[in-house]
């Protein structure tokens, strides 16, 4: 039992089990899916669904993570992204492999202007795509000349709203793009060469691991999922809007990525984890959604009970909580 | 030893940390008009007694005196307070300030509570011209070199506290030129009766400098000399802690190469850390022994064999080719490995596993894109567990949960699986049990045995010399002494280190 409580899928996965039970109590019908024309609809799918821009984002905040960095820049490159796509939609460029490949190119650049600033020139993360987190939104604006670009283009919006073997297209998406970098991680040295990069840099580098590569290329991959979310974001409301496309999602990739139990001084990480702590996210969104609690106390509800599960998280937490319980126990053995 | 005239009186001194002794009952006197060297090698507690000086660590028994007066030290400032300063190695001061205000910052001359900086920029100028340095006190501190940074520090707490002065290896980042400016300024005011302590690991400046010197060793008092009746010879050897018979004077015999291209040849070798001329040259399974002390430029000649730093002058070959390693990548393709001084900073990867902790660099070597499949990985893993006895219950368990030996074994076994040709060990045996100790020693026997090169650098002489067929013995990041074959003794290599220039 204490075998299974201390593994560290055991909290993870209890934190979305409760969520998704309260979910059971509040309304029975959350679980209830329904086939309509070979497409699966229902709560659940739409948990998914709507979880799908922020697990895109995490995984390549997940690398970036692992190797002690921070990628506060994906927002904002998902509404450059969303805005690129926009106006090739309403040119005369605009096939679908094109403007999939502008996108993808663009998330690249983006990524590598993080990766150099932070490897090559060594600016502190959280300062180096802080400048592309402000700075994108204004490059975003200027491509859209100040509007909301809105397109007409059936093929491109179906990559948000079309569905893919009877799941929603951005479902299947991200879980191919899951799938992949998770392959690439675990089925390459790649997953180990980050986890050595931070967890001990000097020593990697003593190692004849290329540490500034590969803290190089994990922007870039940051940076490519960027723009797949940022894609999945435009086609959905077939429109670009540089103001609020992928606002504050950053910080709810930041989040997942912690909840599923990595740190953020870098080391170990798990995308397997990371995907449930999106789900958490979400699911409790959607809970308090459906609870009728009123919608003003949505984040502060959120909030709180992603506290509880970060403290819970905390080895010095649970070390307080042992001496506390331990304290009551030597009590009760006096009296 | 008479404490009449001591300033600084420590009797009975102790400091533990988690059950480690670091500094054990350590009494020290420091009188007033001297100049007193504090000696010993890395961990013998000096760092930990000049903390506990200057109020960073509080003792856990024994006594500190000014002028006889017990004092309690809480912190720097309350140091400072009882005449105490102390300037460290690495600068502390403000380098986005200017000059005069970092010379009297937060004693700043105030008149109805704002700061006179006229006065303050006339009284830095005049505090300057004591230490016969010439420079606008306007600038900013960081627009000087570090040489002169650290005068301004020196003259900050010298004008701060005048009683007592102690220097953590001022000279560290100094010139020859600056190194004399600096000793200009000690003499000068010991001559006006303040006590100086000064830590360092150059044997040529304690005797041009000092006074008298204390020795510790393992956290202990070796004892207090004299500096000008105490010989080399008798120093270095109460500093490593070996005792020195009669001296015979075996002077390095000159090594004659074979007529094979050595496996490993260094000519002139000079890198950017520092080490100037290094000429050697090793044959397949020669166990090459670099001795000298702390800062002799040991560690600095691994460094730049492994690609860390890089070459500035002179050349390496391997065989008949050059060698040029800029990253330590390319050393280890050309068949380098190192195990480094620094185990827990530059060695272990934790909190990763054991068995990753081994594999890592053979993987890294194959490239990420040929992954190593576990079951190829846990027989690897096996094999050198059983190979170097490594005691691991589960190589899954992250590599900070063993002991340091244990480590060491781990970081061996890890460069082992790189069949390297040429095997440097940075002090392997540093911080590690005598078990471990002595089977490390016999794996270098067995590895020289089968054909591999070994570097090894130590601070321990007598295991260099149970291993070594050719030992070079550095000092001030010059190769001092090379003695081979028949010479090699624990006296030679002794009387090596200990030579004046």
């Amino acid at each position: 039992m204490t075998n299974l409580m201390q593994h560290r899928l055991f909290l993870p996965l209890l934190a979305l089990a409760l969520i998704l039970l309260a979910n059971l109590v509040l309304s029975p019908e959350f679980f209830h899916l329904e086939v309509k024309d070979g497409r699966v609809y229902g709560s659940l799918v739409d948990v998914l669904n709507r979880s799908a821009p922020c697990a895109l984002l995490a995984i390549g905040m997940s690398l970036v993570i692992a190797t002690g960095g921070i990628d506060l820049s994906v927002g904002a490159i998902v509404a450059i992204t969303g805005a690129v796509c926009a106006n090739l939609l309403n040119s005369s460029f605009d096939t679908l492999p094109l403007v999939i490949l502008a996108a993808l190119a663009v998330g690249l650049a983006a990524g590598m202007v993080n990766g150099s600033l932070v490897s090559i020139f060594g600016i502190q993360p959280i300062v180096a795509t802080l400048v592309l987190m402000v700075a994108g939104r204004g490059i975003a604006q200027l491509i859209n000349s100040g509007q909301i670009a809105t397109f007409q283009n059936d093929t491109f919006a179906s990559i948000g709203i079309g569905s893919l073997l009877g799941l929603p297209a951005p479902v299947v998406i991200a879980a191919v793009v899951f799938l992949l970098v998770q392959f690439a991680m675990r089925f390459t040295a790649l997953g180990l060469f980050i986890e050595a990069s931070g967890c001990n840099p000097r020593a990697s580098h003593y190692l004849g691991l290329n540490v500034r590569v590969i803290k190089f290329l994990v922007y870039c991959v940051s940076g490519l999922c960027a723009a797949i979310a940022g894609m999945v974001i435009t086609a959905d409301i077939q429109g670009a809007d540089a103001n609020n496309a992928g606002l504050w999602l950053e910080l709810d990739a930041i989040l997942a990525v912690v909840l599923g139990g990595a740190a953020l001084s870098g080391g170990r990480f798990s995308l397997p984890l990371t995907m449930i702590g999106v789900l958490i996210i979400q699911a409790m969104s959607t809970t308090i959604i459906m609870s009728g609690i009123e919608p003003k106390y949505n984040l502060i509800i959120k909030s709180l009970v992603i506290l509880v599960v970060l403290l819970l998280q905390s080895p010095s937490f649970r070390q307080q909580l042992r001496g506390l319980s331990g304290a009551r126990n030597s009590l009760g053995g006096k009296a | 030893m008479s404490a009449q005239n001591a300033v600084l009186q420590l009797t009975g001194v102790c400091k533990r940390f988690k059950g480690v002794i670091a500094v054990n009952n350590v009494d020290l006197d420091l009188r007033a008009g001297e100049i007193h060297a504090l000696l010993g090698e890395n961990g013998a507690g000096k760092s930990t007694l000049i903390k506990v000086i200057t109020g960073v660590y509080t003792p856990d028994g024994g006594r500190i005196e000014i002028d006889g007066a017990a004092i309690c030290p809480k912190s720097t400032l309350d140091a400072q307070k009882h005449g105490i300063s102390t300037v460290y190695q690495e600068v502390n001061l403000l380098p986005n300030l200017s000059v005069a205000h970092n010379l009297y910052l937060g004693r700043e001359p105030r008149r109805f509570g704002c700061i006179q900086w006229k006065k303050l920029q006339r009284d830095a100028r005049a505090l300057l011209q004591r230490f016969s340095l010439d420079i606008d006190v306007n600038e900013l501190l960081s627009s000087y070199s570090i040489a002169v940074q650290q005068l301004i520090a020196i003259a900050r707490a010298v004008d701060c506290a005048a009683k007592v002065v102690i220097l953590d290896e001022p000279t560290a980042s100094l010139d020859s030129r600056e190194v004399g400016l600096l000793f200009q300024i000690l003499r000068t005011l010991r001559d006006q009766g303040t006590a100086i302590l000064i830590v360092t690991h150059f044997l040529d400046q304690v005797y041009a400098l000092t006074d008298r010197l204390t020795v510790m060793r393992n956290g202990e008092k070796v004892g207090t000399f004299v500096t000008a009746e105490l010989p080399r010879e008798a120093l270095v050897s109460h500093m490593l802690g070996k005792e020195l018979q009669a001296m015979e004077a075996s002077r390095a015999s000159q090594h004659t190469d074979s007529v094979d291209p050595a496996a490993l040849q260094l000519r002139e070798l000079s890198s950017s850390n520092g080490i100037r001329n290094i000429n050697f040259s090793a044959q397949r399974g020669d166990a090459i022994g670099l001795a000298g002390l702390l800062g002799s430029g040991r560690s600095e000649v691994c460094a730049a064999l492994f690609g860390l730093d890089s070459v500035t002058e002179g050349e390496i070959r391997l065989g008949e080719a050059p060698y040029k390693p800029r990253s330590p990548a390319q050393a280890i393709a050309q068949g380098f490995a190192l195990c480094p001084e620094d185990r827990k900073t530059d060695g272990i990867v934790h909190p990763l596993s054991v068995r990753e902790n081994m594999i890592i660099a053979h993987q890294a070597q194959r490239g990420w894109w040929r992954p190593l499949r576990r079951s190829e990985q846990n027989k690897l893993v096996a094999d050198a567990t059983q190979r170097l006895k490594i005691v691991c219950s589960d190589p899954e368990k992250p590599i900070g949960e063993l002991s340091g030996g244990n480590q060491q074994k781990v970081i061996l076994a890890r460069w082992l699986m790189t069949h390297p040709q040429i095997l440097i060990l940075d002090e392997p045996t540093r911080g590690i049990d005598i078990g471990a100790h002595a089977e490390i020693l016999q794996l270098i026997r067995k590895l020289c045995a089968e054909g591999m090169t070994l570097i090894v650098a130590s601070s321990e002489i007598e295991e260099l010399v149970a291993f070594s067929n050719k030992i070079l013995v550095m000092r001030d990041k010059r190769l001092s002494t090379t003695i081979a074959g028949q010479d090699i003794s624990e006296n030679a290599v002794l009387a090596a280190i200990a030579e004046p220039d």
